[in-house]
């Protein structure tokens, strides 16, 4: 008797707790947009904090000097001309994006964080789904306010995909890239291979990389698979593949599941990794994507996807992690051709990735017309061509591009050439499961488990994160 | 001396040896690696310069870290041994309904919650404390992660301290709080500096409780700043790395010795009485 | 013929509960004891967790529709991990990854250099002693460096000493190599404890088991065994529920490659972070503490049948 007494008192401690808890989960609801947009609007002491995932001297140093010691004392300055006394404060984090990215999403489900904050492209849309950001107009308040602003004309349309969502801005965005085919003009010339190489299809690619087998130590072919090195599959490896085929990983509002060009894609792979044209290894480490760096700079590697980045901050001759002295003789580059002339999405004959990050305002800011006069600061020609500090790097803005990457054959060819034809991955929150899944199907793959399997697994996969009915496949 | 007897002891010491090496050789990377000039993942004998030293020195953050590692472990190391050393001496020695229940139940309590899932309620509980961006925050939350664990090994301890010593002195007249401060307290020294040592060392490396409680960089421990150090690209800054992990591991080290030589470092009570 | 343990002579039979006030602290004190210690354990972990056990009956997710609405999905997360053949990998993981680095590594080596260094040179026993222990004090994220530096394929230490230049040992062999590390990390408290133990054992026993001639594993067994037994129990109990949860696997592996190395903290992490998936990564670590439970009342049952 007093056992089962003792039972319920515990049921009814525990339900109770449980209705306690309920109130203490996703609470965040709206309420922020009953927020009258223009509080603090002349206010004369203005406190302003801008979250970014760099920090001086480690992730990101550059960013986040520049942030601290260029943007923010301008900006002050500028205000103070104006009368306004502000403080502007940097708070870097400087951490894994996984984290940051949980740690950004704490505070804000909070209504706290920084005031304004810079987030990676792709999670635009998580984020406006759980109502942490809103459309700038709404922020602002006066959706002509924010769309006269000049800046909008500078950045490519392609380019501002990268801070909206459902057709809105919620952000503006910050530089992007673009993936090409790197190659190794050296072990070419020894391959008797051409120095001007532009690969047509897929079986151009293969069919290189079967003459640089022929060299010995070197691995003819690079393309990132696996899930050891997260995002970089898909960024550099299925994705531009997948687009390659025609297929997007999301059209009409439905996921992409096991369709021929999925299996395709896996088919590719399964050519390049099981006939030892690439180094499957290298594919499953934690630090593969370095080694390929490594590899690639000591003439290991023949040829290698990789976006801009590699060019300007791996094998830069004076300062990358993985320097060529020669660099500008030696390695070549090439457009990432569809998997047969036209096949490419959009009829393209060839196709690439880009990606990116954005900076929001936090719709819970105490002073939302001073961020958003920050916001247009920051991204101010002036101030976007400052945060390069000397050093080419393709920016959101084609006025700073044409002045800037005038001295860099291979940006300019990124920015002339491949950002017209470039693709941009969804914002969508299921993006990342999506992602996830097509790097087990290539670590399937590379593995040794058969195309149809992988593409079998990768579609169950893809039906739990997204629902059934939000998937393709045939 | 029998010849099985020097096989044996032969034996004996090459087994010595290689349980040495098995322990000393992955602990050779931070013995070279820091002082060498072009830092990798091997282990050589250093090409020696003090360039990277200077580097980890001139780094904006990486002393102040330091300091913050300190703040936090030493307020949670304390905290721990105190409140471990009273709790433990009253499960000990009073009689109290469901002691051992409660007692294992913390433990495994303790060594599930303080992961990754418990995340958000930690979170949003120090929000509406007041207590994000604060090094005491991190301290409290640490402790209340290791006390149940210390509550569990300090009370062996205290088990162990023979109940004639506390009897002799009641019969001299002894006042209770005489008796813990002269009689149980110095028997049990060994062990509450075995405590300090373990929570010390545990709080010393704790990663994610103070990343998502503390935002300003110029707050975070060691341990948190260890991950930050990435080049541009993204990869490990490995001409910083090595010397700071040196310098991270010198003060759990140094701690460790001068506990040892104090009082001694074990982790079970075990006087004969 | 082997010696019968004796009762130990001036040992105080243990009674069960020792609980005996005898330095009269009263129970008003010593609710006053246990008082700092139990608020801090309730606010800052049986608070969080009954909330955790709450978040794993939701479909709560950080960002995105479910973080602004999270509904009560009821046990479809705990049915979900039934089904979740990456979950029952990273349980059979977590199995032998105790079992071989808890409970016969650190157990065994640990109880290996007790035993060895009770009668070594005093100099020897201080050295050997100290690097073990030192293995045990490193910051977590300093150790991982080691180890990944020992480990590496091309310049690694291991490679080094074996000539296997370009073994790839966290790819080919994962679970191995954390088992070894773990063994390395842990056996300290394992040696520590069974030093201790070891002097509780009465040295006229031993004296006398070799008189006999008693082989070493008889002496153990018959002698030193019984003194140490609740030792071993609390000792395994302890290392198994830590390496249990473990979370520095993922320094070193990340739970790659494909999910090989993945114990059951780094796929709650994984889940949580890379996912963003609370709910379910708060259930799965109910069910880990289920788990942990268990074991611990296998533990007790053990140890009941000790006394």
């Amino acid at each position: 008797m007093r056992r089962i007494s003792r039972l319920s008192r515990l049921a009814v401690l525990g339900s109770a707790t449980v209705l306690l808890l309920t109130g203490c989960l996703g609470s965040s609801g709206d309420g922020s947009g009953d927020q009258d947009s223009n509080r603090n609007a002349d206010a004369k002491k203005v406190e302003l904090t801008i979250g970014s995932n760099s920090v001086k001297g480690g992730k990101s140093s550059a960013g986040a000097t520049f942030t601290e010691d260029v943007l923010i004392p301008k900006f002050v300055e500028a205000q103070k001309a104006k009368g306004v006394d502000v403080t502007v404060k940097f708070q870097g984090d400087g951490s894994d994006d996984e984290v940051y990215k949980q740690k950004l999403a704490l505070s804000l489900s909070n209504k706290a964080g920084p005031d304004l904050f810079s987030l990676d492209g792709i999670w635009v849309g998580e984020f406006a789904q759980a109502g942490y950001i809103k459309p700038l107009t709404d922020t602002v308040g006066d959706a002509a306010k924010v769309n006269d602003w000049n800046g909008w004309k500078q950045i490519p349309e392609s380019v501002q995909q990268l801070g909206s969502f459902d057709g809105k801005r919620y952000g503006v965005p910050g530089g992007t890239d673009g993936r090409v085919l790197f190659f190794n003009k050296k072990l070419f010339q020894q391959a008797g291979l051409p120095a001007d190489w532009q690969p047509k299809s897929w079986d151009e690619i293969t069919s290189a990389a079967q003459a640089l087998k022929k060299l010995p130590g070197v691995t003819p072919v690079q393309i990132n698979a696996g899930t050891a090195m997260g995002e970089a599959t898909s960024m550099q490896g299925v994705l531009p593949l997948l687009v390659g085929t025609g297929a997007t990983i999301n059209s009409d509002g439905k996921w992409l599941g096991n369709t021929p060009q999925l299996r395709q894609v896996l088919d590719f792979y399964k050519t390049i990794y099981g006939s030892g044209l690439g180094d499957p290894v290298l594919q499953r480490e934690a630090k593969g994507r370095d080694k390929s760096f490594a590899e690639f700079a000591a003439n290991k590697i023949g040829i290698l996807l990789e976006s801009d980045y590699f060019w300007r901050s791996v094998v830069e001759p004076k300062e990358g992690v993985a320097k060529m002295a020669d660099r500008d003789t030696a390695v070549g580059y090439a457009l990432i051709p569809a998997s047969k002339p036209g096949a490419g999405v959009k009829g393209q004959d060839f196709v690439s990735m880009s990606g990116g990050g954005a900076t929001a305002i936090n719709p819970n800011t105490k002073f939302p017309q001073q961020a958003w006069e920050l916001l247009q600061f920051m991204n101010s020609a002036e101030m976007v061509k400052a945060s390069l500090n000397g050093a080419a790097k393709i920016t959101q803005r084609t006025d700073v591009n044409t002045e800037v990457l005038a001295g860099d054959p291979m940006l300019n060819f990124v920015a002339t050439k491949v950002l017209p034809i470039t693709q941009f991955r969804p914002g969508l929150a299921e993006y990342p499961k999506i992602s996830a899944a097509l790097q087990q199907a290539t670590a399937d793959v590379v593995g040794g488990k058969s195309t149809d399997a992988a593409a079998k697994s990768y579609q169950a996969a893809v039906e739990a994160a997204a629902g059934k009915d939000k998937v393709s496949s045939s | 001396m029998t010849p099985a007897f020097v096989v044996r002891r032969i034996g004996f010491y090459v087994l010595i040896c290689a349980i040495t090496l098995f322990f000393a050789v992955p602990m050779l990377w931070i013995a070279s690696a820091p002082f060498d000039k072009s830092p990798g993942l091997g282990v050589h004998w250093p090409d020696w310069t003090l360039d990277n030293v200077r580097k980890t020195l001139d780094h904006p953050y990486a002393m102040h870290s330091m300091v913050n590692s300190l703040l936090i472990c030493v307020t949670t190391a304390v905290a721990v041994t105190a409140f471990a050393a009273l709790a433990s001496y009253a499960l000990s020695r009073v009689r109290i309904p469901g002691r051992d229940a409660l007692l294992y139940g913390l433990l495994l309590l303790s060594s599930v919650v303080t992961g990754t899932a418990a995340m958000v309620p930690i979170f949003v509980m120090m929000f509406q404390l007041g207590l994000i961006d604060s090094r005491f925050g991190v301290a409290l939350v640490m402790t209340g992660g290791l006390l149940p664990a210390a509550i569990f090994i300090l009370k062996d301890f205290v088990d162990a301290v023979p109940k004639s010593y506390e009897e002799s002195a009641r019969v001299f007249g002894a006042s209770t709080l005489q008796i813990l401060r002269d009689v149980v307290l110095p028997v049990a020294r060994p062990g509450l500096a075995t405590i300090l040592v373990w929570a010390f060392v545990n709080s010393w490396g704790n990663f994610l409780v103070p990343f998502l409680l503390i935002r300003s960089i110029d707050k975070q421990p060691g341990a948190v700043l260890l991950q930050t150090f990435t080049d541009e690209g993204g990869s490990a800054n490995l001409s910083v790395i090595p010397v700071f992990s040196l310098l991270f591991s010198i003060p759990v080290v140094v701690l460790y010795l001068l506990v040892n030589s104090r009082y001694g470092f074990r982790f079970h009570g075990g006087i004969k009485s | 013929m082997t010696t019968a343990p004796a009762p130990v002579p001036g040992r105080p039979a243990r009674v069960r509960g020792p609980a005996q006030d005898v330095a009269g602290l009263g129970v008003a004190r010593a609710v006053g004891f246990l008082a700092p210690a139990l608020l801090l354990i309730g606010a800052f972990l049986v608070f969080p967790a009954i909330w955790t056990i709450y978040i794993g009956i939701t479909n709560y997710r950080l960002t995105g529709v479910e973080a602004v609405s999270p509904s009560i999905v009821g046990l479809a997360n705990y049915t979900k991990a039934l089904n979740d053949a990456l979950f029952h990998n990273a349980l059979w993981l977590t199995v032998l990854f105790v079992l071989g680095s808890a409970i016969v590594g650190q157990n065994i080596l640990g109880f290996a250099l007790a035993w060895t260094m009770r009668r070594a040179r005093p100099a020897v026993r201080r050295t050997v002693e100290g690097l073990v222990l030192l293995a045990w004090i490193l910051p977590s994220t300093v150790v991982a460096y080691l180890w990944i530096a020992f480990f590496d394929r091309d310049t690694g230490t291991l490679n080094s000493i074996l000539g296997t230049q370009g073994t790839a040992w966290l790819i080919d062999y994962p679970m191995v190599c954390l088992i070894v590390f773990n063994t390395w990390r842990g056996t300290a408290f394992s040696m520590m404890l069974y030093s201790s133990a070891l002097q509780a054992v009465p040295p006229s026993q031993l004296e006398s088991a070799r008189m006999v001639g008693a082989s070493g594993w008889q002496t153990l067994r018959d002698v030193v065994f019984p003194h140490i037994r609740g030792h071993v129990l609390t000792n395994t109990l302890l290392i198994s529920l830590w390496t249990a949860n473990d979370f520095s696997p993922f320094l070193l592996t990340k739970g790659g490659p494909n999910h090989e190395s993945e114990t059951v903290p780094v796929y709650i992490y994984n889940v949580a972070l890379q996912g963003g998936e609370l709910g379910y990564s708060s259930a799965i670590s109910f069910l880990l503490l289920i788990a942990n439970l268990l074991v611990a009342l296998l533990y007790l049952r053990l140890l009941r049948r000790r006394s």
